[in-house]
């Protein structure tokens, strides 16, 4: 499937700011089943050239702006070629070490509730037991938009029993690290089935390691794994790591920042079109 | 029995102490304390005021200063330099392994979770390779001595190390009030430091960097504790001293405003920790920090000295492993011994730790400074039953050792040269080589029978010779 993506966030300043300094995730790494096709990142039009791979292997930019600013516009879009791989993720160039990843952060840090809860998922093996951990997950904390914000942490999204896919993501990857399960939180783009909910901002998820597999694409808000429906940005330990776009901005305060995700299936001619332009 | 550097068993002066026993005899009780309200004055001009890396206390008040060297003979200090080199290439080599294979942790000799699940390590550095490999580029070792030749290893300081200006000033002091004292050549002298640390920092250029590297101290500000010797160092080594609001990163390089536009800059010696270097790679509340400074670095474009993570090395369960470390990275003996430690994260170390916590030093595993910690032998039944409850309710937060007869050193009483417990620190440089001066910080615990030396709990300094031969 060839999916088209344009993802734009907007920053607001009250006054112009004097230096804005942006770190940006927002290059889909070449994949097994993702093979992006004319991905190009602009801040403010201007393009941005060089992503070099973070310590996950993802690609990161700095972008440093210091003329008066009053809004900042940064752009990801392209083509990405997917296809189904029944939800393992493969071929990164380059893989940290395992453990990391059952390294739990302010953001997944279970408490007592949330350790009962990962005990609870069943299964016969680790995958059996994955699949049951992310339908629990969606069992009990229901969707409800603006119900939590991202500063909770698993433990109070459980709590609570309602959040978003950020809380879905957090709480699946805390769980599966109290299992001793790697996991990881991944951000990236979902085009919704039809008559499901319209994508507006970023997606997130989780990945989850099995031997033998491979990392695992759980979507817990959606009940299933990743397949050619999904494009991967960037991974990280929680959501604050794996953001894909931070910023840090000197004289001015931000009033808004607006992001708007745009995915559809690209038509087979307009691929063509462009090719030919080539 | 508490071994007394200056005193052979028999009573008599230790050669290497010849001469600092016939400079007192001459000068006399009364002299030296003359001479001593004549330092102080001096370190108060000049206004050395300062903590020693994570003491905290008043950034304003003077630490006192002891007129009567701490001596070391030639061979002594051979022993010492060895291995002090040793520990910290072996140091350096496990966090280079840290942050890639990690095969010490592959091989089983060191626990998976106390590298991957410490606070210290940096997941960020995960895969990048800093320039020669190198992580800790000045490692302050804190060693103790309770024997004539048992030297034992305190603890390691990977991170940013302080201290060493008042090796310098200590130094500086002595030789301007008692220059007869030096004449003969008798000691060797520790000013090429700024030098040989300068051209430490300038080995380890970025790739980026194709000329002279420009090397810049960067310092959080004048209310740092450590204030003043990050002025006194950039003074001496001739380089800017910066704080996060002079530079910028911009096109993967880092830059310094200066009065004629922007200058790029290779290397940071930073005295900053890692929360606040980069608010964009590690804390977003930090309104310090360089934004895009990791990236940058990363990127190849700048040198970070210390490495960001480094402090992994320091963590006291990390300690226990640094003779493994030895062994398995450099295929050599430990030259210096740790102290032997009690874990109490493991099931064995708690109960023995808790059943003898009355006899042993317990310590936080993350703490510094002698703060938080316990000296059972000389703790109230009260003190040591709560402290005991502080390590049930974390066992994996403490480790505890044996209560060490630390060597004492001469130091000047109110009426006649008493002996105090003294510890030591040397810094040794690592840079495409390891470089390391003849001498170090030595505190001295002034209050009789006391084992702490930090400043903050009434510790002192005193110069530290070593002999040339």
């Amino acid at each position: 499937m060839e999916l088209t993506v344009r993802h734009q966030t907007t920053y607001c300043y009250e006054t112009p700011a004097s230096q804005v300094a942006l770190l940006l995730r927002l290059q889909p790494a070449a994949l097994d089943g993702q093979v992006p096709r004319q991905w190009a990142v602009t801040v403010n039009d201007t393009p941005v050239q060089t992503f070099r791979p973070n310590a996950y292997g993802d690609g990161e930019a700095f972008v440093h702006l210091r003329a008066s600013v009053e809004e900042v516009l940064i752009v990801a879009s392209g083509r990405v070629e997917t296809r189904d791989q029944h939800g393992v993720v493969s071929g990164f160039r380059q893989e940290g070490p395992l453990p990391v990843f059952l390294r739990q952060t302010h953001l997944t840090r279970p408490d007592a509730a949330v350790t009962a809860f990962a005990h609870s998922a069943g299964g016969t093996d680790r995958l059996s037991r994955l699949h049951a951990l992310s339908a629990l997950v969606r069992d009990r904390v229901g969707y409800c938009a603006g119900s939590t914000s991202t500063a909770s942490t698993a433990a109070e999204v459980l709590a609570q029993g309602r959040g978003v896919c950020q809380d879905h993501a957090h709480l699946f990857v805390s769980a599966a690290r109290a299992l001793g399960i790697p996991a990881r939180y991944v951000v990236g783009y979902l085009m919704a089935q039809a008559g499901d909910r319209a994508l507006r901002e970023t997606h997130a998820w989780a990945e989850a390691w099995v031997d033998g597999l491979g990392w695992i694409g759980f979507d817990a808000t959606n009940g299933i794994c990743v397949t050619d429906h999904y494009v991967r940005l960037c991974g990280g330990l929680d959501a604050h790591d794996a953001a894909p776009v931070r910023g840090s901005v000197l004289g001015a305060t931000t009033i808004a920042i607006r992001a708007d995700v745009m995915i559809g299936e690209a038509e087979p001619g307009a691929a063509q079109q462009t090719q030919q332009q080539q | 029995m508490t071994f007394s550097e200056m005193h052979e068993q028999d009573g008599t002066i230790r050669s290497c102490y010849a001469e600092v026993k016939r400079w007192i005899d001459e000068t006399g009780i009364d002299g030296l304390h003359g001479r001593m309200d004549e330092a102080e004055a001096i370190f108060r001009r000049i206004g050395i005021t300062f903590a020693v890396y994570g003491e905290g206390g008043d950034p304003e008040r003077l630490i006192p200063f002891d007129l009567l060297p701490r001596v070391f003979s030639r061979l002594e200090w051979e022993r010492l330099d060895k291995g002090i080199r040793q520990r910290a290439q072996a140091l350096n080599a496990f966090l280079y392994d840290a942050y890639h294979r990690a095969e010490i942790l592959r091989a089983g000799l060191i626990p998976q979770d106390l590298v991957y699940q410490n606070e210290a390590f940096r997941p960020e550095m995960i895969g990048f390779d800093p320039p020669g490999r190198v992580y800790s580029h000045i490692v302050g070792i804190d060693i103790v001595r309770t024997g004539p030749d048992q030297f034992e290893v305190l603890e390691d300081n990977c991170r940013t190390p302080s201290g060493v200006s008042y090796m310098l000033e200590n130094r500086e002091i002595m030789t301007r009030m008692f220059p007869g004292l030096f004449s003969k050549g008798l000691v060797t002298p520790v000013d090429d430091y700024p030098a040989l640390l300068l051209k430490t920092l300038k080995e380890v250029a970025p790739p980026a960097c194709k000329r002279d590297p420009v090397v810049v101290l960067l310092t959080p500000g004048s209310l740092n504790s450590a204030y003043y010797e990050h002025s006194f160092l950039a003074d001496l080594m001739g380089i800017e001293l910066v704080e996060p609001v002079d530079l910028f990163v911009d096109n993967d390089r880092v830059w310094m405003k200066t009065t004629t536009g922007p200058r790029a800059v290779d290397v940071i010696y930073r005295r900053i920790d890692d929360d606040y270097l980069d608010p964009l790679a590690f804390r977003p509340d930090s309104l310090l920090g360089v934004p895009g400074l990791f990236h940058a670095y990363r990127a190849g474009g700048v040198t970070l000295c210390s490495a960001p993570g480094a402090g992994l090395a320091d963590d006291k369960a990390i300690y226990v492993y640094v003779p493994e470390m030895i062994r398995f990275y450099l295929g050599e003996e430990p030259i210096l011994s740790n102290i032997p430690t009690w874990q109490c994260g493991t099931e064995s170390g708690l109960a023995y730790v808790l059943e003898h916590l009355g006899e042993l030093v317990a310590k936080e595993v993350h703490g510094s400074g002698g703060y938080g910690m316990l000296i059972g032998p000389q703790a109230t039944s009260e003190a040591v039953a709560a402290y005991a409850a502080r390590i049930r309710a974390n066992p994996g937060g403490f480790i505890a050792q044996p209560t060490l007869a630390l060597s004492t050193v001469p130091t000047l009483g109110e009426s006649a040269v008493v002996q105090r417990h003294a510890d030591f620190r040397p810094f040794c440089l690592v840079g495409s080589q390891m470089r390391l001066v003849a001498g170090g910080l030595t505190r001295v615990a002034l209050t009789e029978g006391s084992l702490v030396v930090n400043s903050s709990q009434g510790g002192g300094v005193k110069d530290t010779w070593v002999l040339r031969n």
